[in-house]
């Protein structure tokens, strides 16, 4: 049989393979996406759907500006409304250890345009009446927001298409070799693809492909828990996380302009990328109904109606694999974003045109390189 | 080995006889239900203080539902009954329950899942309109509340139920404008093998409908439901339908009640884990069961309407089914006699159902013509031409998928009500077979959970 | 026409008073709150999404349909709650300050 031909093949189809699909397109490469399932049905369509910048580690805001500033594009982009909501995220706390933190972190990115405001106890309560008396503090950062997870690597697959990517869903990839100057995606129908390029978004599933070319990650796949209210009038303008002691008390919220909260925290789940299954574990579920209304007590009021998970890929030092593979001419990564890459994910397709395209990026992203697993056995190899 | 634990949910037919047959081996079940009162849907208790009689609430049905609700009577003492609790949610061998805003989890070797039915329903362009309930509601609202959903009701829709609440409302003294049934009369006929099967629940049948025209009620067949019209702010005003010669002809109303047979409650199966597998008869998804009753899970059992619709009587049988299943896997002697004659009897209710599905199918056809207007879910007031825009316009061709960019099943009620007419729109619009829409994938909890709730400290 | 369900028995049964915005009104002991609001009121509620008044639908807690405030904040399903004395329920959405009402 003979094999399509592009100029890259992109392996995984979630927000950062068919961003990268999309703007590898704008670049005039062409492109071959491989998606087991369906575009964005694992992490980038179950995850929490936060847009924040604050909070992030400092060395990662570079690339969530970058990405930003697409968010912010995003329907002229891609065409479709992915209700983003910027009506802030705010960090809040319960003790004065939780303020220094704060102050901490507002202090070391004060650089990147955040404009995160600390507020004192009176004015926390006067802006955002429905918090509960015992948090004392927060950290308000006015131009964070959120959007729907579900829609939008969709969009931006979709996007991708009419931009001239081919993308292939349902379409699940057996075995990736090179082969000369060229990487071979086989699929399980069959078919082969050639490209000089390959680019490795396959998320949680990522290490199996990075192991084969001899750079395996230290990743294990975990599940989030996620449960949703019913529609309730809107009141809560931005994303609220509370800090917390231990896992089993974190919880995050978000409100949706139809009304319904989304609610995570209360810890992660294993998740099982063989079979492809993730489970919310309903104690979870209990602690979020527990420490919900810690941070706003009307939750007590309101009823969760769903809950959800998914596959996630999360790192031993919670950062991606992204960048030039350490020992394979033309394979790139960009996978393993530890819970955290939904925000990320435009700009990471940006950057990875970028880099792909003209062999460098303006935006710093050495510390992501996967070399940094290598042992000197494997380096030796 | 020591006593097996053994949980059912659901004290309605099933629910209770699998309870008694576990009572007589020994066992002392833990029966787990929803309502305040035991009896199901059917067998539906009225409140305390309510003085009609039993043939005056359950008509022809009387003497079995005495019957059912004395056998649980008389359980009281011999099982763990926690009424007002809802199973919200099983996972890893145990059931969590909640009470009171207390949520325990329950280990079980066995669970015997009796959940029941709900109606099954077809979206009619304007369904959404206060004053529309389903045919199980109106019922409901006669026999355990004593009202009438309406000044005057148009009953709307196909299956035995139509008639069995539209003669009981004539009966209670209700206004009852017409009976309009989707099924031509000739598939009764056609269907009539199969019905003679249970001989006297088909003259019980017939029975009904002379008896809606003997009172002057308007009873049409193989109707089209157009419109129920109405307005936002008041309800319901009227139905408009096409009769069999396709005129098109309008009545005044103020309530429709409205159904097409029954569809299980198949979500705690789901959580359980079973398997579903598409039912080409009833184009639907169902839990997948074996001999009496057993999943594709080891210890999870189901029985009744929640299994399969085969009606109340069936349920009673599937119970006695189901408790034997648990017995004889669990080692304990089991008559085979026994066994083989419930099963026996069970067969025949399957025939008998076959009739019915016959006799009145699913109007699948109708699903494609819904104007593009129509809602189709109503938690989330989505329209038919949202759904088909979906599916042309982003590609969604199977449920999940179009559930996540649409919304359709993603409110309140998890897809009872829209799921099968919206699986039916997105395979006529994608030009695909229904069994390759798939099904909405179930999610706890089964309904909704306060968040009130705190975990019970044992 | 002020009421949507209408008593065909069963009336003969003590009286509870119970108000909706902001009417005392009168429903029987046994009552549902959904039957003992639509024996007083036509509505149950409005629909989040623009579409009109809703007035429950299957009476059995499965379509969830039947949820309404009460005035204090609280979360009631109609069809599956005993009417009780006092009870005070809003058939028009809370503004934002549901929120703040806890």
């Amino acid at each position: 049989m003979s094999a399509l031909k592009a100029d890259v093949i992109i392996v995984g189809g979630g927000i950062m393979g068919a961003s990268s699909a999309f703007f590898l397109r704008q670049r005039g490469l062409s492109v071959i996406l491989l998606e087991r399932g369906l575009i964005g049905q694992q992490a980038s369509g179950v995850n929490f759907g936060n847009t924040r910048r604050m909070g992030r580690p400092i060395e990662q805001l570079p690339l969530s500006n970058r990405s930003r500033e697409i968010w912010l594009k995003f329907k002229e982009l891609f065409g479709t409304d992915v209700e983003l909501l910027l009506n802030g995220h705010l960090r809040a706390g319960f003790t004065p250890a939780h303020e220094e933190r704060m102050v901490k972190y507002a202090e070391e990115a004060k650089s990147f345009g955040i404009g995160m405001q600390m507020l004192g106890t009176k004015t926390l309560h006067e802006r955002f009446p429905y918090l509960a008396p015992e948090i004392t503090t927060g950290c308000y950062a006015p131009h964070d927001g959120h959007a729907n997870p579900r829609l939008a690597a969709p969009a931006i697959g979709r996007a991708a298409v009419r931009a001239g990517a081919q993308v292939f869903e349902n379409t699940e990839m057996t075995s990736l070799e090179k082969d000369g100057g060229d990487f071979v995606a086989t699929t399980a129908d069959g078919r082969i693809f050639r490209a000089p390029v390959a680019l490795v978004t396959a998320g949680a599933w990522g290490n199996r492909i990075s192991t084969h070319f001899g750079e395996p990650v230290p990743m294990i796949a975990k599940s989030p828990q996620m449960c949703v209210t019913e529609p309730v009038p809107y009141a809560i303008g931005p994303t609220i996380g509370a800090i917390a002691e231990t896992f089993e008390q974190v919880v995050y919220f978000r409100q949706v302009a139809r009304g319904n909260i989304v609610i995570g925290g209360g810890g992660h789940e294993p998740a099982d990328i063989d079979k492809r299954r993730a489970y919310v574990n309903p104690a979870r579920t209990l602690y979020k109904l527990k420490s919900a209304p810690r941070v706003m007590p009307a939750f007590d009021h309101l009823h969760i109606i769903r809950v959800w998970g998914g596959i996630e890929g999360y790192m031993d030092d919670s950062r991606p694999a992204m960048g030039p593979s350490a020992r394979v001419p033309g394979l790139f990564y960009a996978f393993g974003f530890s819970g955290e890459g939904f925000q990320l994910g435009p700009g990471v397709g940006e950057v990875m045109a970028e880099l792909i395209a003209t062999g460098a990026t303006s935006t710093p992203i050495e510390c992501y390189h996967i070399g940094r697993f290598a042992t000197p056995v494997a380096n030796a190899a | 080995m020591g006593q097996p634990r053994v949980i059912i949910i659901g004290a309605g037919p099933a629910g209770v006889r699998c309870a008694e047959t576990l009572v007589a081996a020994g066992l002392r079940p833990i029966v787990v239900d929803e309502n305040r009162r035991d009896g199901g849907q059917i067998y539906r208790r009225q409140p305390d203080n309510f003085t009609r009689p039993y043939d005056k609430l359950y008509g022809t049905e009387a003497e079995r539902a005495q019957a059912l609700h004395a056998s649980f009577d008389a359980l009281r003492g011999k099982v763990d009954y926690m009424p007002e609790t809802l199973a919200w949610n099983i996972f890893g061998g145990k059931l969590h329950v909640v009470r009171d805003q207390r949520s325990r989890s329950l280990p079980y070797d066995a669970l015997v899942i009796c959940s029941g039915a709900t109606d099954r329903l077809m979206p009619v362009k304007g369904w959404h309109y206060a004053g529309t309930y389903s045919l199980g509601a109106a019922q409901i609202a006669l026999k355990a509340q004593a009202c009438s959903i309406g000044r005057r009701v148009v009953f709307m829709g196909t299956g035995p139920l139509l008639y069995l609440v539209a003669s009981q409302y004539v009966k209670a003294g209700a206004d009852v404008a017409a009976v309009l049934d989707t099924s031509p009369l000739m598939r009764r006929l056609a269907a009539l093998p199969k019905l003679l099967a249970r001989p006297a629940v088909l003259r019980n049948g017939l029975a009904l409908v002379s008896y809606l025209k003997r009172a002057g009620v308007q009873v049409l067949t193989g109707i089209t439901p157009v419109e129920i019209t109405g307005s936002a702010e008041d309800g319901v005003r009227g139905v408009v339908i096409r009769d069999n010669r396709g005129h098109e002809r309008s009545f005044e109303c103020d309530a429709v009640g409205m159904g097409y047979h029954l569809r299980p409650e198949t979500q705690l199966a789901d959580l359980a884990r079973c398997t579903f597998r598409f039912d080409h008869e009833t184009r639907q998804w169902l839990p997948e069961v074996g001999e009496d009753g057993r999943t594709s899970v080891p210890g999870v059992y189901l029985a009744g309407d929640g299994m399969k619709v085969l009606g109340a009587d069936a349920a009673e049988i599937g119970g006695r089914l189901a408790a034997l299943a648990v017995l004889k896997d669990f080692k304990f002697m089991v008559s085979d006699d026994e066994l083989q004659g419930l099963r026996a009897e069970q067969a025949k209710m399957d025939r008998f159902r076959r009739g019915l599905a016959q006799a009145f199918p699913w109007p699948a056809q109708q699903a494609a013509a819904l104007p593009d207007d129509a809602v189709v879910c109503r938690c989330e007031v989505v329209t038919a031409g949202d759904l088909r825009r979906t599916v042309r316009e982003m590609g969604a061709q199977e449920a999940n998928r179009a559930k996540a960019l649409c919304r359709v099943g993603m409110g309140r009620c998890q897809g009872r009500y829209c799921g099968h007419a919206g699986a039916e729109i997105i395979a006529h619009a994608a030009g695909v077979p229904l069994e390759q829409v798939g099904r909405l994938r179930g999610q706890a909890p089964v309904k909704p959970l306060s968040m009130a709730v705190r975990e019970e400290v044992e | 026409m002020n009421h949507r369900f209408v008593r065909l028995a069963e009336t003969n049964r003590a009286r509870v008073r119970i108000v909706i915005d902001g009417q005392p009104v009168e429903a029987l002991a046994g009552d549902t709150l959904m039957v003992a609001m639509l024996n007083n009121v036509r509505s149950l509620r409005e629909s989040e999404f623009g579409d009109g008044r809703r007035a429950g639908f299957c009476l059995m807690g499965a379509c969830q349909d039947c949820w309404v405030w009460t005035a204090h904040g609280t979360r009631l399903r109609a069809c599956t709650t005993v009417v009780a004395e006092g009870m005070n329920i809003v058939t028009t959405q809370p503004e934002a300050t549901w929120a703040n009402l806890a």
